[in-house]
């Protein structure tokens, strides 16, 4: 295992040390100490590394990540894994704003609170938050899931595609577009997949499943003369 | 952008360190707003029959002394002063609205940067770190402190657009967003009496908050208002005498954060800010909610 100091370093050499393993894999693990709710850690990552961060992180912590598994053992700052194509990133406590925004795919599990729009405009990442999500999370999600244990803000899944929203807990309002629907066997597949996943001991059936109602994003010709 | 630090005592332990504990605060916030900076400080309360005020003049080698003699001699009462850099703090046992009007007829290019019983304002154009190396920040005492770093949007960057904002007695508003009603908002004030050095738009939001406490609100009725009335973005910070508050606008889209330990409560724009002081990595850290205020006062 390899340990990097940001006491000592800055985010730019570790985040060099760090792609460099792309092109030679020789160090798996990583454990990056003292970090401070510094921006930008690990972001970018492409390869089949397991970092570990202790501390608290910023803004953007683990963008773009594909391949890598990332744990923050603190909260993270907005922005957490946004665009993140595959791999998994975990944070052992809150994030803020924007988690997951736009991410593409892979897992993306916050064990505390997620703040407003997580998962906005997501596009085939699992989100799987162990506590509650602020307002308009899911705004204009595309494809993925997400799964909230606990309560969801105002306006959740306002102007939805096709993300899979299942929620444990109370949804203080939906946003535009967003229904909620029937719970077949294959939601409960789902979502006792994405928990099993997110190591998350939860009883799928307590869920309730929402989505999209279809109504405001496709072209309808009765509504032409709208235009 | 612009950063917001504050940091509320609550009990005596950080008394003496507070302000240096206070400067990486705002140090840290430098790349949110490397503009201007400023700082208000609560502490070396005066008596219920006294008024503390920071007053400012452009020229270094003012002659305070000069200033506090004739002031002593007109209202014939006591009057205490010291000087730091070009901005003085005096203290008059007389009342608020006796030693306004003096000023506005006798020392018009004298700035009140505050009044109240406990309250210091101090701000200037430039770094952070310079501003508090030339207020001595890191020697200054006191119960609690909120601060600002500023990157100017919507008006110039000049020490009168700088924060923090008085609001009235003892209090005072930082702020990091940007109003989109302040100029309608500004007239409207206006007609109600209320008195404006800039086209800030934080500005017109003081403004306001004075605006309703002059109508008899409390601060916390004076905050829902403000909710309704102002549009735009925005994270406040608010000064009182006894401790701070904190405001989120319902989008919330202006970044904020809190950590609260026993001894204290500290509030950044960012973490970073937060990272220097002790026991930090115990406290509990949250992220305020949209639309709901945050008060801490010492009883």
């Amino acid at each position: 295992m390899k340990t990097f100091d940001l006491a000592t370093s800055s985010i730019r050499e570790l985040n060099q040390a760090l792609h460099a393993q792309q092109t030679s894999l020789t160090e798996k693990e990583w454990r990056v100490t003292n970090s401070k709710g510094d921006h930008n850690i690990a972001v970018g990552l492409d390869a089949d590394l397991q970092v570990d961060i202790h501390g608290h992180a910023g803004y953007f912590c683990a963008g773009m990540n594909k391949t890598a598994s990332v744990t923050v053992h603190g909260n993270a700052g907005q922005g957490l894994a946004e665009n993140m194509m595959s791999g998994v990133v975990r944070v052992k406590g809150d994030a803020s704003q924007a988690a997951g925004a736009t991410a593409q795919g892979g897992l993306l599990v916050i064990e505390g609170n997620a703040g407003a729009r997580c998962g906005i405009s997501m596009k085939g990442v699992d989100i799987v938050v162990k506590g509650s999500v602020g307002h308009m999370s899911c705004f204009m999600g595309q494809s993925g899931s997400l799964v909230v244990c606990g309560d969801a803000g105002e306006a959740l899944g306002d102007s939805l595609y096709e993300v899979h929203i299942y929620v444990k807990g109370e949804v203080k309002s939906l946003g535009a577009d967003c229904i909620q629907k029937e719970m077949r066997p294959e939601h409960l597949e789902e979502l006792s997949g994405l928990l099993a996943k997110a190591g998350v001991d939860e009883d799928p059936a307590s869920f309730k499943r929402y989505g999209s109602a279809r109504q405001l994003y496709t072209f309808k010709v009765d509504n032409a003369s709208a235009y | 952008m612009c950063g917001i630090v504050g940091l509320y005592l609550k009990n005596d332990k950080y008394e003496g360190k507070l302000g240096a504990l206070f400067e990486p605060m705002l140090v840290a916030m430098t790349d949110r707003g490397p503009d201007s900076a400023g700082f208000a400080i609560y502490g070396d309360d005066v008596a219920s029959d006294w008024v503390k005020l920071t007053l400012r003049h452009p020229s270094d080698s003012f002659d305070w002394a000069g200033l506090a003699d004739q002031l002593a001699t007109a209202l014939a009462c006591e009057v205490d002063w010291m000087q730091n850099a070009n901005v003085a703090v005096l203290k008059v046992k007389a009342t608020e609205i006796s030693v306004r009007d003096w000023f506005a007829e006798n020392a018009k290019d004298v700035l009140i940067l505050s009044a109240g019983q406990s309250i210091e304002i101090l701000k200037e154009v430039g770094l952070p770190e310079n501003i508090a190396a030339k207020f001595n920040l890191e020697g200054m005492k006191g119960s609690h402190i909120i601060g600002h770093t500023r990157m100017a949007t919507e008006s110039a960057v000049t020490m009168e657009g700088s924060h923090p904002f008085s609001t009235g007695s003892d209090l005072c508003l930082v702020h990091n967003g940007s109003l989109s009603n302040h100029n309608r908002l500004r007239d409207k004030l206006k007609r109600e009496g209320i008195t404006f050095e800039t086209e800030n738009d934080s500005e017109v939001a003081a403004g306001y908050l004075t605006w309703r406490l002059n109508k008899g609100d409390s601060l916390k009725v004076a905050l829902e208002n403000a909710l309704k009335d102002l549009d735009g973005f925005f994270t406040f910070t608010i000064g009182t005498k006894d401790g701070f508050a904190v405001m989120r606008d319902p989008i919330a889209c202006k970044p904020a954060v809190l950590a609260e330990t026993e001894d204290y409560v500290a509030m950044a724009s960012e973490y970073q800010a937060l990272a220097s002081l002790p026991g930090v990595e115990n406290a509990t850290v949250w992220e305020p909610e949209p639309a709901r205020f945050y008060i801490w006062e010492r009883k």
